[in-house]
């Protein structure tokens, strides 16, 4: 601050070129000031905005916000064949073309969903004509020649003759257990309208039924559309753990033996090897000994039975999941299937429904962690002197209970058709080709879905907190994800179904590996008042007679500038 | 898990395929055997040693399906996922006082041990150690997984394969010692969920944490090695002991007795064997020595006596059959007295340099002593600063070095006949010797606690403060010079002043103001 008023020693300097040398020494010191000013912007602040930034790579957030609101269109190809004599001639000649129809799935967010059947319509070849002089159904089936097109998710639907003897009279259609259906045909004038409403109800339930879109969809369909039953299905993941457990609490008194190796390799891999296109399987079992459930049961006198209630399922399962171990060399969902062999003083031991009614098969289920079936011991090997009992356990009701409690696990229910359809048995593996699809149809549609949620979500964190460092690896991640799912997209529009799951698979994982990479956490956690106590020493000191300078300098041109006008 | 529904199934699986029943009684596949040695030790104390063997006639290393019987499915998976030879860990609190206690049938170091031999087929032998000691990390609630290249070693000749092995390339051996652990309770529960009857029935009742805690030295293991399914060794079966060793203190659990019971100790008795278990004995050490004069009665009188030459000496046995129906009650104690010599004469040293923030100092020295001497190793370190970061929350306490390990064949004291290694019991059986003229011994000295230099952990923040204020000082005085405009200025003094300037310019002659 210049210090004036004070008069100058008189005989040292002429008071004319002092007042020019004090003007100018002014001049200079408000010039440096402006320099220092200029300094610290131009080069102080870029340089401490490049040390301290945090490195966040670019992702592709217009192409995230686009995906919520996206058009998911799954596309099922239908051929669709008439043989002779199934249409009015006038409706034959018509032939070949192709009808597509479109529905409408309302959902509760902003994605839009359309299931769009494409049924094309041709006339029988000869080959498949002469699989139809075949006496049953079964024979028919069989005797068709391998379609072009039996590729996951698509559907063969033939058309016989409305008086054929293949269908029983009350049966309107039948379907097989591959890919294919029948539907009795009609003579009746605008015959294709009739056929076209027929062949896609017969179509609609071999593929995307409701209960198939509320699997996959869960909470984003509106709440009419889902019951608490329709939740029970494990979520999509790469692989699956299945342990079979065998609990023996009293070995004093059983001596339990089960052949476990056989039913895996008759009855759970040919069911598991179909299901392979949905995920890896692994399975082991074991024994444990000594594991108790955590409920005691009820005696019931007239039956001289102890029984399990309803209410007290849920509470069976925790003491004893203490003891299955979790497996501790992957990260896949473990799904376990226990046999209980009650001690002897609690048996027989039979599980109740929430009527008081025994459950037949004496065993129940938990959604997404597996099956416990409660085996009793014949009362007649008790009649005996030697203990332990031995015990063998006879597998095929057992794998029975199982196999079936693993198709509601995995979310194939069985099917449920309306009256005048007829169902062809399944093949020997448990499963048919078409429920595999429903399920494929369910997973991708469930997997599209979860992406879409993961990025949304990851992209709105990493824009919220600045502080998250954005690793080159995870955008590449992220990226590759978006890639994928859009991929996914346009094969589901396609029709190619197999396609569209692998790269639905392939976004979800990429997807998760990029939401939960450790780099995002760094420097997440860094507070502010840490930041404070490093800036404040060095950054007031400085800033503060710059800022001093500059005010003082704007209030001087200011009074400067008054005194011009003044003058005027 | 929450929710459960009783089920009506729909049985629309026909399943009816062969003949779906058992084919034919096949052989056990699997055994175990379990025992507890209690040995009074010389100084009054009691041990006790627990071993579960259980053996397991399979391949585990087949891909595809397992099927878990006896053999705890964790561990079976573990072994077939990281094709792991030989995995031997250890949890010890406390440590061993040979000079009071003598011998321990099973040795182990202060803190946690693992070591581990993995299957030649391994590429990347230092990923699956690293991944395997964190999934054991998980499995026993130890915190294995601080095991980094740090303190991981590779020992040449100490520590060799226990059970088959093909080749002892070393390269395939992992070490390391965790000497900071502190084993509790949660490490023990999860040992004891791998016993086939939990705790639930025969020795493994007597595992009660609170009084296995209550201990002056406590050492839980597990030990799993392929060794001969029989005599012609054509095939491999697998091996799990879970050994644990315990010292009751005669002043603390005992109330200075020597009275010792089971339910003294544990505080529970055995009531009934493990149905499960082929084997099921207790044996209490009842050799006399001859010079004490103090007897060891045991009651109930034991079914049997075994006598065997045990780590160099011979002792006798009283033994007791579980699955023999009987009830028992307790045990005596007796002064024993171990005496060693020790020897000189430095034989083969390998010796690998530290790297710092990689890997740890290893000196191995096969050395043979003469007799009654003693031979002092000693190792000269500086001390130096490590990284700030470096440094654990409580620094002041000191650094754990790892302890050093003493193995060496000891000749017996007396002549033992080969024994069927199968038949033994099991605690003269951990450590095959080929001939039975000596025993092999294995020595653990204690964990070094070591102070360094701690510096003063505010020094950051200081330094930024001072460096700051430096900063500012001079950026200021430098701001000032180049910024201010100067001049020279009157002196203003107030009229005091100048009267007293005037006064004393007076007095010195000067003409005043």
């Amino acid at each position: 601050m210049r210090k004036s008023g004070l008069p100058w020693k008189p005989g040292s300097l002429q008071p004319a070129p002092r007042l020019a040398r004090r003007k100018t020494e002014k001049i200079r010191g408000k010039h440096a000031a402006l320099c220092f000013a200029t300094m610290a912007v131009m080069l102080g602040l870029p340089l401490w905005w490049k040390t301290t930034e945090t490195y966040r790579a670019a992702l592709p957030y217009s192409q995230i916000g686009h995906l919520d609101s996206m058009l998911l269109r799954l596309r099922v190809p239908v051929s669709v064949v008439f043989i002779q004599g199934s249409l009015p001639i006038v409706d034959q000649q018509k032939l070949p073309f192709t009808v597509v129809n479109e529905r409408d799935v309302p959902l509760k967010c902003k994605m839009k969903l359309k299931c769009r059947f494409q049924l094309a319509y041709r006339m029988a070849g000869s080959h498949e004509e002469k699989a139809f002089k075949k006496d049953t159904i079964e024979e028919a089936e069989a005797a068709l020649p391998l379609p072009k097109e039996d590729t996951l998710g698509s559907l063969n639907i033939f058309v016989i003759p409305e008086k054929s003897s293949l269908l029983p009279k009350d049966k309107m259609s039948y379907i097989g257990p591959k890919r294919t259906a029948f539907v009795r045909g009609t003579q009746v004038r605008q015959a294709l309208t009739v056929m076209g409403q027929r062949i896609l109800q017969v179509a609609q339930s071999m593929s995307l039924t409701d209960e198939v879109l509320a699997a996959a969809l869960g909470d984003r369909l509106p709440e009419d559309k889902v019951s608490l039953d329709k939740r029970r299905p494990l979520k999509s993941s790469l692989g699956y753990e299945i342990t079979f457990s065998l609990l023996n609490p009293d070995p004093k008194s059983h001596e339990v033996h089960w052949d476990i190796e056989g039913a895996v390799e008759n009855y759970v891999q040919p069911f598991l090897s179909l299901l392979s296109v949905v995920g890896n399987f692994s399975m082991d079992s074991q024994i444990l000994y000594y594991a108790m459930l955590g409920v005691t049961p009820r005696f019931d006198a007239a039956s001289s039975s102890y029984t399990l209630a309803a209410y007290s399922l849920p509470h069976v399962i925790n003491p004893v999941e203490a003891r299955l171990g979790s497996r501790a060399t992957s990260l896949y969902p473990v799904i376990n299937f226990l046999l209980y062999v009650p001690e002897r003083a609690h048996s027989p031991l039979y599980i109740q429904d929430k009527d008081g009614a025994r459950v037949a098969t004496n065993a129940f289920h938990s959604p997404r962690w597996g099956g416990i079936m409660v085996y009793n011991v014949d009362p007649s090997a008790y009649n005996t002197t030697k203990y332990p009992v031995k015990v063998d356990v006879d597998m095929v009701p057992v794998m029975e209970v199982f196999l079936s409690q693993m198709r509601l696990l995995f979310g194939i229910p069985p099917p449920q058709m309306p009256e005048n359809f007829l169902l062809g048995d399944p093949p020997r593996e448990g499963l048919r080709s078409w429920e595999v699809d429903r399920l494929v149809w369910a997973r991708t549609v469930e997997n599209v879905a979860t992406v879409v949620t993961t990025l949304t979500s990851l992209a709105e964190l990493l824009d919220k907190i600045g502080n998250i460092v954005i690793k080159d690896n995870v955008a590449s991640e992220v990226y590759r994800a978006v890639d994928a799912i859009q991929e996914a997209v346009v094969e589901l529009s396609a029709g190619n179904l197999e396609l569209a799951f692998r790269y639905s698979r392939e976004a979800v994982t990429s997807s998760e590996k990029a939401f939960f990479d450790p780099s995002l956490l760094h420097l997440l956690y860094f507070p502010d008042d840490q930041k404070f106590a490093i800036y404040i020493p060095l950054f007031l000191p400085m800033a503060v007679p710059i800022f001093l300078s500059m005010i003082k300098i704007i209030v001087e041109n200011q009074k400067a500038r008054k005194d011009i006008e003044k003058v005027d | 898990v929450a929710m459960a529904a009783p089920l009506v199934l729909h049985l629309l699986l026909a399943l009816l395929l062969g003949s779906g029943g058992r084919s034919g009684a096949e052989p056990e596949r699997d055994s175990l055997r379990e025992e507890l040695v209690l040995t009074p030790l010389p100084s009054g104390d009691v041990s006790a040693t627990f071993q579960f063997r259980t053996r397991w006639d399979s391949e585990l290393q087949l891909e595809g399906v397992s099927h878990y019987r006896l053999f705890p499915k964790v561990l079976g998976q573990l072994i077939s996922k990281y094709s792991v030879q030989e995995l031997h860990l250890s949890l010890t609190q406390g440590f061993w006082r040979t000079r009071f206690w003598g011998q321990p049938f099973l040795q182990a170091p202060a803190g946690a041990e693992l070591w581990v031999w993995f299957q030649d087929s391994v590429v990347d032998v230092d990923k699956s150690w690293k991944e395997l000691s964190n999934i054991l990390s998980g499995i026993f609630c130890a915190s294995l997984n601080f095991i980094d290249s740090t303190n991981t070693v590779t020992p040449t000749a100490s520590f060799k394969p226990l059970g088959l092995a093909n080749g002892t390339n070393h390269h395939f051996l992992r070490y390391a010692v965790l000497p900071r652990e502190v084993v509790c309770t949660e490490n023990l529960t999860p040992w004891k969920k791998l016993l086939p009857c939990s705790s639930k029935a025969g020795l493994s009742v007597l595992l009660k944490a609170e009084r296995l805690f209550h201990t002056s030295y406590h050492s839980q293991a597990v030990h799993i090695r392929p060794v001969c399914r029989d005599a012609h060794c054509v095939s491999v079966s697998w091996e799990l002991r879970q050994t644990l060793t315990v010292v009751f203190d005669a002043f603390t659990t005992g109330q200075g007795k020597k009275d010792w019971s089971l339910f003294r100790m544990f505080s529970r008795t055995i009531t009934e064997a493990c149905p499960l278990a082929s084997q099921s004995h207790i044996y209490v050490d009842i050799s006399r020595n001859s010079q004490e004069n103090e007897t060891l009665e045991v009651s109930p009188p034991p079914t049997s006596t075994y006598q065997a030459v045990v780590l160099g000496d011979r002792r006798t046995y009283a033994v007791y059959d579980l699955l023999n129906p009987a009830t028992f009650s307790g045990s005596r104690s007796l002064n024993l007295q171990l005496r060693w010599k020790q020897f000189q004469d430095i034989g083969y040293i390998h010796y690998q340099p530290a790297q710092d923030r990689l890997r740890p100092h290893l000196l191995e020295m096969l050395i043979q002593l003469p007799a009654n001497s003693v031979t002092k190793v000693s190792i000269q370190f500086e001390r130096a600063l490590l990284k700030w970061t470096e440094y654990t929350p409580d620094p002041n306490h000191g650094f754990y070095v790892s302890p050093s390990v003493l193995s060496a064949l000891v000749p017996n004291l007396v002549g033992a006949k080969p024994a069927n290694w199968e038949e033994s019991p099991l605690f003269s059986t951990m450590f095959p010797v080929s001939d039975s003229s000596s025993y092999f011994v294995r020595l653990y000295t204690e964990p070094l606690l070591v102070n360094l230099p701690t510096p003063d952990f505010s020094m950051p923040y200081n330094v930024i403060c001072l460096t700051c204020t430096v900063v500012a000082v001079c950026y200021g005085s430098f701001y000032n010079l180049l910024t201010r405009t100067f001049h020279l200025e009157e002196p203003k003094r107030s009229r005091l002043v100048r009267w007293l300037a005037n006064i004393i310019r007076r007095i010195r002659g000067v003409p005043p103001v």
